[in-house]
């Protein structure tokens, strides 16, 4: 387990399999995810990405007779021991959804949430967290002016993005995006993705997306699944370019999937 | 003319298939659309005259309630002010008959008010239990529960009121057990089942995503469920509340079996009352049709029929507050 690079790495996956009931979900995953990189995932509907980008958070536990099996390290730390405190491994795994959820709460509340859920109560200390979370998604402008509004009024980007800044106020290590620009428009796609590339300076990022120019434009390391196995794991550049699998090389040429 | 042999009621396929065979497609279109809105036509009307017969039965109601509930002051001269402020119900003395109908009015608020505040967190306690911490048995159990307690017709609940809760509240609790404490507990069990499904539906719509949002935050389970989710269905769960007062209010035969009907206003909780439903249905027999006490019972008719509209108001207002 101790192997010289680890302190570059967030999370180190080993021999991870889950089973949905009977149906082996992820197979046999290895992977290694290294701090302050984009990693994007990529591969056919139904391949496993949502299942194995949950397993990161264990938002995965919510579903019922999911059974794991390997190691999930996280900051050197197994998360599938029996012992792990899931609040606080939420509270530095943070997640972003594929469509943006935020709550029928003002925009101010919506940013608030996590920092009051982890017992912060001092206003002076959420006018901090939440400004300074509004302004990393580049929002901050947009909303200052009117912070006790309905985050729901609030465009489909704008809600995205204040997801994002919702999970950025507990301070993550690392930000997990499930396709969160698939039910967004162009412009407001292009805007999520300088983010991620700005965010990427502070937060280690891990992002399923089924589009791969999009993982070309904002990923450091691409990983491709199939069926459930991790297919490849490399620099982007390399799997868009010179793939080691022919299965990669199908996908990305668009030979299916 | 293929059409005309063919009765009314014919099936529109079946002319369909035999003028695709013999008329030209032109004509086709022209007839077999006139035919079509022949139908359209009879379907239309059939609906219209449902609405409009609803319409007019609850326009008549409501005219025949107002003109019938106004004549006590109109046309019997029955002080409007005395009739909702005072606390003297006397209309059968010669002399100077009395016509306040404040203890009743009193009484009706004080049950419904009193059994929403039992029935509430008990009915929004058991969604939550069904839809948040046990969705697959918990439901499986409560469901039947609460349909039973649909089923159940108000005179059973009277009737098992009368026999067991009185005589409880009278050995354990203090007073003649006929008190407005027995007709709330009695109430609150039948509003209980509105509650509980309406606020179940309320919980239940709430969007999934509502919940992941919240958990991959860090946040438990309670924190989730207070924080977020009794927030966001907090009109739906309100319209719960309001809908089984509104039940309440209207309640008469239950009600009536232990409420004590006395019409003195309550001092304590512990004390006999009635309502304006108790009251309408003790008197209406016994009183005859014109005379001034039988007007004054018209009056408080109308009185539940204006509270039935403000509920229907504030539900209309609630919902129009749902955000999701
Ligand atoms: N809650 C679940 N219960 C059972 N099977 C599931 C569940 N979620 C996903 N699966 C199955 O696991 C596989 C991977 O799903 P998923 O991770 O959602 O794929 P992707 O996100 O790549 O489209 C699919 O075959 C899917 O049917
Ligand atoms: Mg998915």
């Amino acid at each position: 387990m101790s192997t010289p690079t680890l302190t570059r790495q967030v999370f180190d996956i080993m021999d991870l399999n889950l089973w949905y009931g009977d149906h082996h979900a992820l197979k046999n995953i290895n992977f290694p995810i290294n701090k302050k990189e984009v990693t994007a995932i990529i591969g056919p509907s139904g391949c496993g990405k949502s299942t194995f980008i949950k397993t990161l958070n264990l938002m995965i536990n919510m579903v019922p007779k999911v059974k794991m099996t390997g190691e999930i390290n996280f900051n050197e730390k197994n998360i599938l021991d029996e012992k792990i405190d899931l609040v606080e491994l939420r509270k530095n795994v943070g997640m972003v959804f594929q469509k943006g959820n935020p709550f029928p709460q003002s925009i101010y509340d919506n940013v608030a949430y996590g920092p009051r859920v982890h017992g912060i109560t001092k206003k002076k200390h959420l006018d901090e967290l939440v400004i300074k979370a509004l302004m990393d998604v580049a929002l901050w402008e947009e909303v200052k002016d009117r912070l006790t509004a309905p985050a729901l009024g609030l465009s489909g980007g704008q809600q995205q993005r204040l997801c994002i800044a919702r999970a950025l106020a507990t301070k993550p290590d690392v930000l997990l995006m499930d396709e969160p620009t698939s039910a967004l428009d162009p412009i407001s796609t292009l805007k999520i993705e300088e983010l991620i590339l700005e965010l990427k300076e502070k937060y280690t990022i891990v992002i399923v997306t089924h589009n791969m120019q999009q993982a070309s434009r904002v990923s450091d390391k691409t990983a491709f699944f199939l069926m459930g196995e991790l297919i490849e794991l490399d620099s982007t550049s390399t799997i868009f370019s010179n793939p080691k699998d022919s299965r990669t090389e199908g996908y990305i040429t668009g030979r299916f999937g | 003319m293929q059409i005309c042999i063919y009765p009314i009621m014919t099936y529109f396929r079946g002319v369909w298939c035999i003028m695709e065979k013999i008329i030209p497609a032109k004509e086709r279109l022209t007839k077999s659309s006139k035919n079509r809105m022949d139908g359209e036509l009879r379907g239309k009307i059939l609906v219209i005259l449902c609405a409009v017969i609803m319409i007019s039965a609850t326009i008549s109601i409501t005219i025949f309630l107002g003109t019938k509930g106004l004549q006590s002051f109109i046309k019997n001269g029955v002080s409007l002010i005395e009739f909702l402020t005072s606390t003297h119900w006397n209309p059968t003395n010669q002399a100077s008959p009395e016509y306040g109908a404040l203890p009743f009015i009193f009484g009706s608020f004080a049950v419904t008010f009193l059994a929403a505040l039992i029935a509430a967190p008990l009915g929004i306690g058991a969604a939550i239990f069904m839809t948040e911490i046990a969705p697959s048995w918990g439901r499986k159990i409560l469901q039947p529960v609460v349909e039973l307690l649909v089923g159940i017709p108000s005179v059973v609940y009277g009737f098992i009121g009368l026999t067991v809760l009185v005589p409880f509240v009278r050995a354990h609790v203090g007073g003649l057990g006929f008190s407005l404490l027995s007709g709330m507990i009695v109430l609150s069990v039948m509003i209980l089942p509105t509650i509980t499904s309406i606020a179940t539906d309320a919980m239940g719509t709430l969007p999934k995503n509502l919940r992941e949002g919240s958990y991959a935050l860090g946040a438990t389970r309670w924190q989730t469920i207070r924080k977020v989710l009794i927030p966001a269905a907090l009109p739906g769960l309100l319209t719960a509340v309001v809908l089984g007062m509104a039940r309440a209010f209207g309640e008469a035969l239950a009600v009536q079996m232990v409420i004590g009907n006395v019409r003195n206003l309550p001092s304590s909780i512990l004390d006999a009352s009635a309502t304006l439903t108790t009251i309408i249905t003790l008197n209406m027999g016994h009183t005859t049709y014109g005379s001034v006490e039988n007007n004054t019972l018209w009056s408080m008719g109308l009185i539940l029929l204006v509270m039935s509209f403000a509920f229907i108001l504030l539900i209309r207002y609630l919902s129009s507050r749902r955000k999701l």
